[in-house]
């Protein structure tokens, strides 16, 4: 039933954290997806034309890298994406089948492959991009949650959580109950002020992304020595007065 | 957005076919189409000749065809599903209206109320396939308040032209009919104006930065995509046209769809006689081809917000 759960008192909100302050954006997290993935719950994620000139395939889990900002303030920010659960997932609500649907006791947001026909309108529907479509099987697939692995009892405790979260290296990735205020997933958000991706289109992503922090030293230690950089070239009479007003007011 | 050219025939030929459908329902019962068992026929068989094309055409866009009956199973969220019912909807009472209309020549009574209930379920059907791309919020060409106005007008504008050369072929002049399709024309010619006005004129609240959450130290931009190569997301959301190309092709489909239409609704208003059917049927078929690249660019020129991750700044 594309049809939303009720959402009753204290739901459950699976979902992710990524901690965009210390993602070194070593694509590992996608990798991991997809080695986990190719043989789980939606498995195969197969790829075309592997070693032709134009190899594509489906991916459940994307690094993007971004820049922010101008000169010395600018900064490289690793940008993982991949489904965010949402709270108003309309990929849900669209499908015309009862194919995609949000699981009411986690929030999983989830396509059943046996009902599916490929109208692809879902991925429409998704702002963010998280739905790719098998095009041998027909049908869409998407991040699972990794639900073969945090309710898998043939795995060790310590062992159930998303594969992307497991791999990480540099631990941005946090995988817990959103619904939950007081667990520890949700503190962080609160703590570092997580916020959601495209707020302005109303899907409440359950997903968070932690802002990188800002600087912790003072900006001028951070450059390099003046003798190390190049010199700069010979300014004109209205530039120095501008560099002038500009040391004055830095002050 | 790519247009997937099954689609593209599909919402114009069905919209056609639809509104060609209604106008009959509606025009018989009323008294106002030619009398005769073979009128009823050929114009019933081309509206759901088209309405039906169409809808099969856009059964070849999904992954898998033989699942499609499961489409009708979610209409309470879906417009895609409440498309498909009441495009079968419509069938029933057409099925009726079109068997007594045809072989027993009633226009009256529950016959002509059947064909009155297809038209209803006939507008209710391209309304619903407005609605499909009306109601994505992440496509700012489509979530707006001009594409269902759009569709029901372009809809209505293909099924007037197609009933006025149908009528003039049984060698009726149809002042009024002319005089509608002229107006419908301009109506619609007028609706799609304002479209492409929004579209050039306005962008999405989303932008890189909202997409991200960055922005706290200035402007966001791509540095690196995830991958070398395209995917799925690129080839069905990331299709770009040049703007220098879209500006050709609303050119093409100003005069083929709007202004060619409206000079031979013009002339057949004033000419009757073979003269008044071929202007007839020239407005048609240059309806035809500027419908198509209308609808063309309707996706053509549709910016998903995924590209927002891609190195779009604003769609």
């Amino acid at each position: 039933m594309t049809s939303l759960p009720r959402e009753l008192p204290g739901q459950k909100k699976l979902g992710l954290v990524i901690d965009l302050d210390i993602c070194v954006g070593c694509h590992a997290c996608a990798t991991a997806c997809k080695e986990w993935n190719t043989g789980g719950h939606s498995a195969p994620l197969p790829d075309f034309d592997p070693y032709g000139e134009s190899a594509w395939g489906v991916w459940f889990n994307r690094i993007h890298s971004f820049e922010e900002g101008d000169g010395d303030g600018a900064r490289t920010v690793h940008f993982p994406k991949s489904c965010l659960h949402c709270e108003e997932p309309a990929c849900v609500t669209v499908c015309p089948t009862g194919a995609s649907y949000k699981r009411a006791e986690d929030g999983i947001v989830l396509v059943n492959e046996s009902i599916c026909i490929g109208c692809k309108l879902c991925s429409w529907a998704c702002p963010y991009g998280a739905r790719e479509f098998d095009a041998d099987e027909g049908v869409m697939k998407k991040c699972t949650l990794c639900i073969d692995r945090i309710y898998n009892d043939h795995l060790p405790e310590r062992d159930r959580e998303p594969a992307c979260v497991m791999v990480c290296p540099v631990n941005a990735r946090h995988f817990g109950d959103l619904g939950d205020p007081d667990s520890a997933i949700s503190q962080l958000v609160h703590d570092r002020r997580g916020r959601d991706l495209m707020p302005e289109l109303g899907y409440k992503p359950v997903n968070k992304y932690l802002p990188p922090r800002q600087d912790r030293m003072p900006r001028e230690t951070a450059r390099l020595p003046s003798s190390a950089r190049p010199p700069p070239p010979p300014a004109a009479p209205a530039d120095k007065l501008l560099r002038w007003v500009d040391r004055l007011l830095s002050r | 957005m790519h247009p997937a050219l099954s689609i593209v025939f599909f919402t114009t030929a069905s919209g056609a076919g639809f509104a060609l459908l209604a106008l009959l329902g509606l025009g018989a019962p009323l008294g106002l189409l030619p009398e005769g068992g073979w009128f009823a026929f050929v114009a019933l068989a081309a509206a759901i000749a088209l309405a039906a094309t169409g809808l099969g055409s856009s059964v070849f866009h999904l992954g898998r065809p033989e699942r499609s009956w499961r489409a009708f199973s979610q209409w309470r969220s879906s417009w895609l599903s409440r498309e498909g019912v009441f495009a079968v909807l419509t069938f029933l009472p057409t099925a009726v209206f079109g068997i007594g209309w045809v072989f027993f020549g009633a226009t009256r009574g529950f016959v002509g109320l059947c064909g009155v209930i297809a038209a209803a379920l006939a507008a209710i059907t391209v309304y619903c396939t407005g609605m499909i791309y009306a109601s994505l919020k992440p496509i700012h060409q489509w979530h707006n308040n001009w594409v269902v106005p759009s569709y029901l007008a372009l809809g209505l504008m293909g099924g007037l032209l197609a009933l006025d050369f149908l009528v003039r072929l049984w060698a009726r002049y149809a002042g009024g009919l002319a005089l509608l399709s002229l107006v419908v024309v301009v109506v619609a010619w007028w609706i799609k104006e304002r479209y492409w006005l929004f579209i050039d004129t306005t962008s999405a609240r989303s932008t890189v930065a909202s997409a991200t959450a960055l922005g706290s130290r200035g402007r966001v931009r791509r540095f690196e995509t995830p991958h070398t190569e395209e995917n799925y997301l690129l080839k069905e959301m990331g299709f770009q046209i040049a703007r220098k190309h879209a500006r050709r092709l609303r050119r093409i489909a100003r005069l083929a769809g709007f202004a060619l239409p409206a000079l031979g609704s013009l002339a057949a208003l004033v000419l009757s006689g073979a003269p008044g059917t071929v202007a007839a049927g020239l407005a048609l078929a240059c309806a035809a081809l500027g419908l198509v690249i209308e609808r063309w660019l309707f996706f053509a020129e549709a910016k998903h917000t995924v590209t927002l991750y891609y190195g779009a700044d604003a769609v």
